[in-house]
This record gives C-alpha cells, sequence and structure tokens, in this order.
C-alpha cells in the first residue's frame, strides 16, 4: 500500500475540515471542522514521520493532541456561555466586533 | 558730524521734524485728556516749528551761496554689511524752500482749523494728524538719503489717509482715503525699485553719494539702467503728486476736512513728487529718455486737469482738479531740465500760497453754506463775505496768471521755459503749456463767478417764495479763519514779483539745482507773454459771459461728449477699472481657483483617495468569524502558492 495514500487522506480530510469551517453556522460543527482540520494534520506530521524516519513528526502529533484538548476546553466553555447569554450558537449572531 | 558748509545753525535740523513729531504724540497718545486745549498745542508746535526754520533760513541767508549746501548727520541708522544709512538731513536752499512753505502754510491753516473745526468733537485728534503730517513732510524734504525720504514719504501718505477718511462715519469718506492710500502705494512701489536699482548700481541711497556719481555720465551704470531708475521715479512722484496715470485719488480726496484739502492736496504733499524729481535731477539728466516722459506726462496732466476743472461743479472737486493741472505745470518744468527746476520750484511756492488760500476760501464759502459744495447752489455771495470774496479773488488773479500777482512771475516763466529747445518739443510742451493757461483762465473764474457774482440761486428765508432753492443765512467766517486767509492773499499777490525780481529765487536755488545757461525760446519772449495774456484774458471773459451775465442753471444743462466726459473726470475711474481693478480681479480669481483646484484639489485628493481606500478596506472587518476564516485560507493558498513557485 503507498504510503502517498495517507497524504492524500489527510488532505481531504482537511478539506472536509475546512469546508465546513467555513460553510456551518453552527458553532459546534463548525468546532467539529476545526477538530478535523487538527487531525488532518496530525495523519501528514505521522505520514511525515514514518516516510522520514523522523520521530519529530510523531512529537509534533502529540503536541497537537494536547493544544487541541486544551482548545476544545476553552472554546466549548466559550460556545456555552455565548449560547447562555445569546440563546444561539450560530456563529454569524456574534459579529460585534463589526464597526 | 557737520560737512561742507559753515552754517551755525545746522544742528538745529532735527528739530524740525522732532517738534511736530512731539506735539503729534501728546495729541494722539494723552488721548481725550488733552481735548480742552490739544488744538492749541498742535498750532504752538506747528508755529514753533516756523520759527526753527526761519532761524535757519536767516543764517542762511548770511552764509556764502557757496556754503549753503549741508548735511547733519545725526547717527547710524542702518549698519548692514555693504549697505549703511545715516540717521542725515540735508540742509540747503531747496529743502529750506520746503520747511518754510511747509511750516508758514501749515500754521496758518492749524489757526485756520482751530475755528473751521470748532464743532467737531474729534478737534483734537484732527490736529495730532495734522502735526504728524508737518513732521512726516519735513523728514520728507530734510532726509539725505532716499531712504529717510521713503519714510517721510510713507509718513505723509499715512497722514493723507487718516485726513481723507477723517469723518469715516461716512462710507464714501473712508472709501475716498482707501483709494488715495492704495494708489499711492502704486507709485511707492515705484521708489522702492527705484532705490534697488540704487542700490544696485552706486551701493549707496545717499544723495551725497548717488546725484553725483549719476551726474559724472552713466558711464559706469549704463543708459537702460539710468531710464529705469528715472522713470521709477517719475512713476513715484505721479502717485503722490496725482499725475497720469495715477491722477484718480485726488478728487475723492476731498472728502476729507478742508484745511486737509489746502494743506496736503494742494500746498505740500501733492508737490513732494516734484521735490523728488528735482531733487533727481542729475539721475534725469542721465537719462534723457525718462527726462522727456516727465515733461510728457506734465504736459498731459495739466491739460486733463484744466479740462476735468471745466465742468466740475463741486467747488472743491473744481479746485482738486486744477491742482493736478498746476502740478502738471511743475512736473513739465522739472521735465525740461535744469532750465526748469527753478520754475518749477517756483511755481510750486507760489501755488502752495494761492491755492491754499483758495481752499480756505471754499471752505469759508462752505461754512457759510451749511456745508453746500455745489456751486451751482450759491451765486451773489461777494456782498455777504467780503473778506472771503476778495482774498479768494486775489488767488483767483494769481492763478490766472495776471501781472503782477504771484503766479504770473512763475507760470509765465515755465511757459517760456517750455517753448525753449529743438524740433517738435518746444512746439508740444509750449503749446500745451500755453493752452493750460487759457483754459485754467476759464475754469477758475467760471468757479469765482459762479461763486460770488450772478444771481442768487438760494434764498436768504422761508418767506421769499418757494422755488426749490434751498435757504442760506451766509456770514463771513470768524476772524481765526479771515486771517490766514488775509495772510495767504497777501503771499499770492506779492511773495512772485518779490521772489522774481532779480532772479532772487533762481540764484538762491543755484547751489542744488546748479546754474542753467539761458536759452532763447523758439518765439520772442513778449510774444509769449502777450500771447499767454490774451488766452488768458479770453478764458476770464468767456466765464464772465457765460457765468455772471447769464444766468447758471442749477441743474447741469445738457452738454456736448467732452463736457460730459470731463464732469466724470475724462472717465478716469472706468477706465482704471476696466483696465486694472477689474483684470486684477479675474487674475486674483483665477489664482485663488488654480490654487483650490490644483494645489488644494491635488492633496485633498489624495487624503480623500486614501480615506476612501481605508473605507473599502474597513468594510472587510466585517465581524463573520467565516469571513475570517476563509481570509485566512486564502492567505495560506497564497503564502503556499508562493512558496511553491519560489521552490520549483
Amino acid at each position: 500500500m503507498e504510503i502517498t495514500n495517507y497524504l492524500g487522506l489527510a488532505v481531504i480530510l482537511f478539506a472536509i475540515g475546512a469546508t465546513t469551517v467555513l460553510l456551518r453556522r453552527n458553532a459546534i460543527v463548525v468546532f467539529m471542522g476545526v477538530e478535523l482540520m487538527l487531525n488532518a494534520t496530525n495523519l501528514a506530521f505521522v505520514t511525515f514521520a514514518r516516510i522520514h524516519g523522523d520521530v519529530t513528526g510523531q512529537v509534533l502529533a502529540f503536541f497537537v493532541m494536547v493544544v487541541a484538548a486544551a482548545e476544545v476546553v476553552v472554546g466549548l466553555a466559550i460556545i456555552i456561555t455565548i449560547f447562555r447569554s445569546r440563546r444561539s450558537a450560530s456563529v454569524d449572531d456574534v459579529n460585534l466586533l463589526h464597526s | 558730524m557737520d560737512t561742507q558748509t559753515t552754517m551755525q545753525t545746522l544742528s538745529l535740523a532735527p528739530w524740525l521734524v522732532a517738534t511736530p513729531m512731539i506735539g503729534a504724540l501728546v495729541l494722539l497718545v494723552a488721548g481725550r485728556r488733552t481735548d480742552r486745549w490739544g488744538h492749541w498745542l498742535g498750532v504752538l508746535a506747528s508755529a514753533a516749528t516756523f520759527v526753527v526754520g526761519l532761524v535757519m533760513l536767516l543764517d542762511m541767508l548770511g552764509t556764502p551761496a557757496d556754503q549753503r549746501v549741508g548735511t547733519h548727520t545725526v547717527g547710524t541708522w542702518i549698519d548692514s554689511g555693504p549697505l549703511h544709512v545715516d540717521l542725515g538731513f540735508q540742509v540747503d536752499p531747496l529743502s529750506m524752500t520746503f520747511v518754510m512753505l511747509v511750516t508758514f502754510v501749515g500754521t496758518l491753516i492749524h489757526v485756520y482749523s482751530v475755528a473751521y473745526m470748532d464743532h467737531d468733537v474729534d478737534r483734537r485728534r484732527f490736529f495730532g494728524y495734522l502735526n504728524l503730517f508737518v513732521a512726516a513732510m519735513l523728514l520728507l524734504v530734510l532726509a539725505d538719503s532716499y531712504l529717510l525720504l521713503f519714510v517721510g514719504w510713507e509718513g505723509v501718505g499715512l497722514a493723507s489717509f487718516l485726513l481723507i477718511g477723517f469723518w469715516d462715519g461716512k462710507r464714501e469718506n473712508a472709501v475716498a482715503g482707501k483709494k488715495a492710500f492704495v494708489m499711492n502705494r502704486v507709485g511707492d512701489m515705484g521708489l522702492i525699485v527705484a532705490m534697488m536699482l540704487l542700490l544696485a548700481t552706486f551701493g549707496s541711497v545717499r544723495f551725497a553719494d548717488v546725484l553725483p556719481a549719476a551726474g559724472e555720465g552713466a558711464t559706469a551704470a549704463g543708459q537702460a539702467t539710468m531710464t529705469a531708475i528715472g522713470l521709477m521715479l517719475l512713476l513715484a512722484a505721479c502717485g503722490k503728486s496725482a499725475q497720469l496715470p495715477l491722477q484718480a485719488w485726488l478728487g475723492d480726496a476731498m472728502a476729507g476736512p478742508t484745511p486737509v484739502s489746502a494743506l496736503i492736496h494742494a500746498a505740500t504733499m501733492v508737490t513732494a513728487g516734484v521735490y523728488l524729481l528735482v531733487r533727481s535731477g542729475p539721475i534725469l539728466e542721465a537719462a534723457p529718455d525718462a527726462q522727456l516722459v516727465v515733461a510728457i506726462v506734465g504736459a498731459l496732466t495739466l491739460l486733463f486737469g484744466a479740462v476735468v476743472g471745466t465742468a466740475k461743479d463741486d467747488i472743491k472737486k473744481a479746485l482738486a482738479a486744477s491742482t493736478m493741472s498746476q502740478i502738471g505745470y511743475m512736473m513739465l518744468a522739472a521735465g525740461l531740465g535744469p532750465i526748469g527746476y527753478a520754475f518749477a520750484i517756483f511755481h510750486l511756492l507760489t501755488h502752495g500760497f494761492f491755492k491754499a488760500g483758495l481752499f480756505l476760501g471754499a471752505g469759508s464759502v462752505m461754512h457759510a453754506m451749511d456745508e453746500d459744495v455745489n456751486m451751482r447752489r450759491f451765486g451773489g455771495l461777494a456782498r455777504l463775505l467780503p473778506v472771503t470774496a476778495i482774498t479768494m479773488g486775489l488767488g483767483w488773479l494769481a492763478i490766472l496768471g495776471v501781472p503782477p500777482f504771484s503766479g504770473f512771475w512763475s507760470k509765465d516763466k515755465i511757459i517760456e521755459a517750455a517753448f525753449v529747445g529743438e524740433g517738435w518739443r518746444p512746439w508740444v510742451f509750449g503749446l500745451a503749456a500755453l493752452l493750460g493757461a487759457g483754459i485754467t483762465a476759464y475754469y477758475m473764474s467760471r468757479l469765482f463767478f459762479m461763486t460770488f457774482a450772478g444771481r442768487r440761486r438760494w434764498r436768504p428765508d422761508e418767506g421769499a417764495g418757494d422755488d426749490g432753492a434751498p435757504v442760506r443765512h451766509p456770514h463771513e467766517s470768524p476772524r481765526l479763519m479771515t486771517w490766514p486767509m488775509i495772510v495767504l492773499a497777501a503771499g499770492s499777490v506779492f511773495l512772485g514779483g518779490f521772489l522774481a525780481l532779480g532772479d532772487r529765487f533762481v540764484t538762491w536755488l543755484e547751489p542744488v539745482t546748479g546754474h542753467a545757461e539761458h536759452h532763447e525760446p523758439v518765439l520772442p519772449v513778449w510774444l509769449l507773454m502777450t500771447l499767454t495774456l490774451v488766452l488768458v484774458v479770453l478764458g476770464a471773459l468767456l466765464a464772465f459771459r457765460q457765468f455772471a451775465v447769464a444766468a447758471v442753471p442749477v441743474e447741469p444743462p445738457p452738454a456736448p461728449a467732452v463736457v460730459r466726459a470731463a464732469r466724470v473726470d475724462l472717465y478716469q475711474d472706468a477706465v482704471n477699472e476696466s483696465l486694472v481693478m477689474r483684470p486684477g480681479q479675474y487674475l486674483t480669481r483665477a489664482l485663488v481657483y488654480s490654487d483650490r483646484t490644483a494645489v488644494d484639489g491635488g492633496w485633498l485628493g489624495l487624503a480623500g483617495g486614501i480615506g476612501r481606500l481605508g473605507a473599502r478596506l474597513r468594510r472587510m472587518q466585517n465581524g463573520y468569524v467565516r469571513t475570517y476564516a476563509a481570509t485566512m485560507l486564502g492567505g495560506l493558498g497564497v503564502v503556499g502558492l508562493v512558496v511553491w513557485v519560489l521552490a520549483s
């Protein structure tokens, strides 16, 4: 099995994640898209680590997981807070910084 | 530091300027506190100046003729590298002549003004300005350099402006003051440019340095430079002396109180241009072209003023036109070269007396007629104002040039000098001067007869039938007004003959103007004299028939185009307006427009463009998270593309 297929999968996953982030309004779903992109990146890291026989990529994947875990905690907390105050989880409703 | 002379009283010269200046400062700075006695202080300052001048004159008369030119330096005024100007006073027969004229006539007019301005709440301020004028005028004639002369030149301009607009409660008076000031500025530019040229050419503006250098020939300077200097000096003289083409302000200047018209706009200030040209004689002689232009300007103005004078119904404006014409005579004489200088100053002196007397007489008539100036509403005043009528009558005979009155001795000499020369010049200038004498006789007689002779065109009381004529109660003026008029009338009668006998005045001025060779005119002298007298008598008789024998209509009758033109000053204001004012306004408007559109427009456009760009960019910050995410993705794509292009 070609090792580059993993990279193709990573690109597809990333594209799906990015599309989700750009097109969906629901904050939870957008969040899922972000997670998907992070994991696609992880897959790419690991694949490259395997190709080059270098563990740096694997280590970086761990870092990404840790940061992603922390990000999930903070992000979900923000989403819930916004939902509580605005009765909506749509990202388009959160545009108070505009002008 | 005194030079060249054995005169004892040279160091008094600064006091001639300082005395009236102190008077002006006290009156203007101390303000209303001096209201009660301020006018007498003004008279005193002027009289004291006259006494100082008289002492110096007597001293000068006791000095040999070759010792009479001196300078008195008080100190350094400007010391800036190559430019060194002293605060120095030029004392010589020419400046002393002016000192005597200004202080003597000035003092008489001060006395006259005490009564004339009696009912004016601002009489003290008026005397402050008069003293300021005397101080500035004396500085003008006593300065030993063009730069110091310029200070006096501007000073008299300021005093003239303040006094023309003295009754500035009325808008037209203030406008007249402004008009005089602005037109004078045009002339002042000429003097400034002339000084620059003198500095560049001779490295000095002192008379003592410049005039001998110019007299030694224009070898170093070049003919063109000398002509330019001469023409610029002429421009300055035209502005101050109301000569063509800067003559339009003088008629309007009559808006000032009548003593001002007598002192400033007839006897002294307006003659400053003649003084400047006579003083600069060597420069003009080095520039024959400029000298010719001076004579042409003089000849044109003497005819211009005379023609305007024939049609004016305002007694003061008729006299103003006459002043312009008489100064034209002086300019003509100044443009004739050394043979004319002495006669120019001589006529200036006699004119100072008889014209001041005529103006004071006009003031007295106005006083009697409730400040009316329209001669068509005068008439038959001789019996009611005997002193005024007699003094004005003597002034009238003097300006006509009837022998043996003052004007005869000076004007006849100018006509004679104008006929001297070769080619076309003596004929043109001489005939212009001759013709001017005839017209002068006509318009001055018209003025005299319309005022004092003929039928009354006013009513002495209400009862005498209502024919629309205004009610007047003419009465002779108080003694304070009549005495100055009497003294000036005496001057109009005797001064000319006294100074002309044995060529006294010409000899007196010789240390300054140089000795002029006697030249024979192209026509014999007796013929010229006879022609002049015949023309004068004809002019006077014509005026007598029209304005003393025939009834004078109270409204200006319909008249041919020439008279209509003369009534509006030969369209001088229309010409100035269309040739100078309107194009000037268009020019400034065009400049303002181009400044707004090109300069301002460019920078405002740039600023506006950046502002609009900012507004456009700001719209990208719409607050939608997904837009930001898309931007980031797009940016990532761009970065990736760049990296890929660079790597491959």
